[in-house]
């Protein structure tokens, strides 16, 4: 089945990132397809390159681009909601691309189940 | 694309204290410029973004209200406020600042249940 | 439909318009909601009344977290990461109750 993920918190804030990327992993690992991940509101901030937690601390960026390299995940940040919070290409985390809106509306159309992850 | 999936996006925040009901609608216009079958459910205190005379410039903020009368313009609408909701918070139709469908609770569950897609903020 | 919420029902209403929206079928208590699946709380019977109308699933990782596990209310089944795929992907359609 192919599944479409949005994530709508920034991470370290709030749990929904970490939820969304454990979900992400569990749907691959039972043979699904996730399609595409999309960060909307301060979830654009999953995308910063410039983050950097402590060393015992799980790396939320570092994970979700780990996981588009390992799975083709398709990462894409809302460009409206990035640009109004700092997120440009120049700082932009490795495996994430910059979009439109229209891809949220794509993966609703293209994928059987789409999960909304947020506040 | 000619795909048709029916969209219901399910608002339960207030205008103004975060920005979900604003990026909502900014979903509502893009889905609707995919020629999808759009409904906006407004729910809790989402009722409460569609109070008529918001102003908005004490808050320094853009006032956005004036978008949810223009989404006939691209063929939104279908828009169902909850009954209860309404009444919870002292509104009447008369307040709201474009015409909806009030629905009760139980009704709009069975809406809820028909779409392909929710999108919930 | 599976119905997915997150928030504690001590602090919000969320649960509370779930339940009464929703028409049947699977929720699904994540992150804070996982406290509404517990006993001793002032919300427990609303909880155990909708056990009667829904399947009601918590998940297990986010229950343990909080330190909750010992306290889960009969009737409320227990999923992990993949029980909460195996609902999605069993529903027509998820909603997230924000």
């Amino acid at each position: 089945m192919k599944f479409g993920i949005v994530v709508n918190e920034g991470p370290y804030q709030h749990q929904s990132s970490d939820s969304a990327y454990l979900f992400t992993k569990a749907a691959i690992e039972k043979g699904h397809e996730v399609w595409r991940v999309f960060f909307y509101h301060d979830g654009v901030n999953n995308a910063s390159r410039l983050t950097e937690p402590p060393q015992d601390d799980r790396h939320i960026v570092n994970r979700w681009s780990k996981l588009a390299e390992d799975h083709k995940v398709d990462l894409v940040v809302c460009v409206a909601a990035a640009l109004r919070r700092g997120i440009k290409e120049e700082n932009l985390a490795q495996g994430f691309r910059i979009s439109g809106l229209g891809q949220l509306v794509e993966a609703g159309i293209k994928c059987d189940r789409l999960v909304t992850f947020g506040d | 694309m000619s795909e048709i999936k029916k969209f219901m996006f399910v608002n339960r925040k207030a205008p103004y204290g975060t920005i979900y009901a604003l990026e909502s609608l900014e979903v509502v216009l893009i889905t609707a410029a995919f020629d999808q079958d759009v409904s906006l459910m407004f729910l809790d205190d989402g009722v409460y973004q569609l109070k008529k005379g918001q102003q908005t410039k004490g808050i320094e903020t853009k006032n956005f209200s004036p978008a949810y009368r223009a989404l006939e313009d691209y063929d939104v609408e279908k828009l169902y406020v909850e009954k209860e909701s309404m009444q919870a918070r002292g509104l009447t139709e008369e307040d709201l600042l474009v015409s909806v469908t009030v629905l009760s609770r139980a009704e709009m569950g069975a809406l809820m249940d028909e779409q392909d897609v929710v999108l919930s903020y | 439909m599976l119905h997915i919420v997150n928030k504690s029902p001590l602090t919000s209403n969320t649960l509370d318009s779930c339940l009464s929206t929703a028409t049947g079928g699977d929720i699904l208590l994540i992150e804070d909601a996982v406290y509404a699946a517990t006993r001793g709380n002032a919300v427990e019977a609303k909880l155990r009344a909708a056990t009667g109308q829904f399947r009601v699933h918590v998940l297990l990782p986010d229950l343990d977290a909080r330190g909750m596990g010992d306290r889960l209310i009969e009737g409320v089944l227990p999923v992990d990461y993949a029980g909460f795929v195996d609902l999605v992907a069993s529903n027509k359609t998820c909603q997230s109750w924000l």
